[in-house]
């Protein structure tokens, strides 16, 4: 039997900044308690797996297997408490979803965003760039306006009845290649009404070409804008060079001051990357939202371990640390009414993504794909170039569609370490190209992505709670 | 409850009646790029 694993509740506890916090992974509830309940529920766990939910039972019982420093009232007042949770399903729930694991491999999947690498070139050398500088691993190339018309084309034929549609115009850089963005997204805005779509444009930039014009098409057209600036001015100057070796900040960040303004300060992110060289992110954080930014992205560098600049095992204490005080941070200044959104720490509690989105992750290779300059599908950007993954391209679609199921069956219940993690409804089982360049197939897990995750969903969890508090 | 504050959460188990429409955003499209980030999405039905 594959589904014989009964009463698997996954609940995870943790302190931070002086919260309790439970997680029930499996309903989603989550729960802030005082310290008697935060002793008494892994106590209680054992017994409620056993079936015994009587009241002075459980309360015997817990009281017997460790001295716990509370009166008999406050205990017994506890466990009924608890207790009544689990009768209203929001704590030791069982994991429900698991079964229909099968039926949802072989759902119909559709197309509903393409990143087309508008350019694969670029005019800043950033050390880091899993494109290498824009060429991923092969020839510096710009998209015609016939390809990519092409894979919009792909786009909406493919897209079945979903009525939104995203592209992100991606590179390199794609501000190398500007007219044809422009008259992609005039392409796009002209097959919406015949075909009853809609798209959402991104377009990510390093900054270095924008100008007015760009800007107010930007605005007129991009439903978002990802600004890459990785902090403070040393920080960013060493990792985000021109070809030449000078750096790129002091020509950027008044050029997106300006973008984040004239967006109203939403619909935006400054993204910035941090390496071994910077474990003191948050201080780079900080330097962003002093800068004036309100949208802000600095996340790990996905890199080669044996790049000096790669982040180690050993540094994950430290970087566990540096979230910690971030997450302080950032509450202590939407305290003082100069809050900021920090895209890691964002976390929708009440209105979240259904389970089917949950279980199906990023979409990379079946929802998702990425497009060539001369018309290539990959699962994703961060694939391109290696051709084991190569999966068709916009004359003749999707060959490959070995490699397309393949990514289909790739959820939480597929790899082994996820089950029992209690990120996995929040992560979906973590991004499958950091898994294959880590392990060598997409249904691993990067384990140190999975500890930074872990961290961060503890924070922004935390950071409800603070928030909750201050409601009342 | 004295001793427990229960934050309001989307119930999962209720969200597999409704859920699945897939017009909700693709991960990767938003900022991050390489990192999966599906909780801190929104539902475009719950908007």
């Amino acid at each position: 039997m594959r589904y014989e694993r009964k009463n698997i509740f996954v609940i995870h506890q943790y302190k931070n900044n002086g919260y309790n916090i439970v997680m029930d992974v499996n309903s989603g509830s989550i729960h802030v308690v005082d310290d008697i309940v935060y002793d008494v529920i892994p106590l209680a766990e054992q017994l409620v797996k056993e079936g015994i939910r009587d009241l002075d039972t459980v309360t015997a019982a817990v009281e017997a297997c460790q001295k716990l420093s509370f009166s008999h009232e406050e205990v017994r007042e506890a466990v009924s408490e608890v207790l009544q949770l689990a009768k209203d399903g929001a704590l030791f729930t069982e994991d429900i979803y698991e079964p229909y694991i099968d039926s949802f491999k072989n759902r119909q999947t559709v197309v509903k965003a393409l990143c087309l690498h508008i350019a694969h070139d670029c005019n800043l050398a950033c050390q880091y760039c899993f494109a290498e500088e824009g060429e991923y691993h092969g020839r510096r190339a710009l998209m015609s306006f016939e390809v990519g018309k092409k894979a919009l084309d792909f786009l909406v034929a493919n897209s079945g009845n979903r009525v939104n549609l995203e592209v992100d115009f991606f590179g390199g850089e794609p501000l190398m290649n500007w007219q044809v963005v422009k008259d992609l997204v005039a392409y796009g805005r002209s097959l919406e009404e015949p075909h009853n779509k809609k798209f959402r444009f991104t377009l990510t930039t390093n900054g270095v070409l924008l100008n007015d014009e760009i800007l107010e098409f930007a605005n007129k057209e991009m439903s978002n804008v990802v600004l890459s600036i990785d902090g403070r001015k040393e920080v960013h100057d060493r990792m985000r060079p021109f070809r030449g070796g000078q750096g790129s900040y002091d020509l950027i960040v008044p050029k997106f001051q300006k973008v984040a303004e004239s967006r109203d300060q939403m619909n935006y992110y400054v993204r910035g990357t941090f390496t071994r060289n910077n474990m003191d992110f948050a201080e780079d954080v900080k330097h962003l939202a002093d800068l004036g930014f309100k949208q802000i992205s600095v996340e790990p560098v996905v890199a080669d371990p044996k790049e000096p600049y790669a982040l180690q095992e050993e540094d994950i204490p430290k970087l566990l640390e540096e979230y910690d005080k971030l997450a302080v941070e950032l509450l202590k200044r939407h305290k003082e009414g100069k809050g900021v959104n920090f895209f890691h720490f964002m976390i929708d509690l009440r209105g979240g993504p259904c389970v089917a989105k949950r279980l199906s992750g990023c979409g990379s290779g079946t929802e998702y794909l990425a497009v060539t300059p001369w018309g290539d599908f990959y699962p994703c950007h961060q694939f391109v170039g290696n051709e084991k993954f190569l999966l068709g391209n916009v004359d003749d679609g999707i060959l490959r569609t070995d490699i397309v199921d393949e990514f289909k069956c790739c959820n939480v219940y597929a790899k082994e370490k996820c089950r029992k993690c209690f990120a996995k409804f929040y992560c979906s089982g973590g991004c499958a190209a950091n898994s294959y360049n880590c392990h060598g197939n997409i249904n691993d897990a990067y384990d140190l992505g999975c500890e930074l995750q872990k961290k961060r969903v503890e924070c922004a969890i935390m950071i409800k709670a603070a928030l909750a508090d201050e409601e009342e | 409850m004295k001793h427990i504050k229960t934050l309001t959460t989307r119930n999962l188990k209720e969200s597999m009646k409704k859920g699945g429409c897939g017009e909700c955003q693709t991960s990767c499209q938003s900022a991050c790029k390489t990192s999966c980030t599906v909780g801190n999405q929104s539902c475009e039905k719950a908007k």
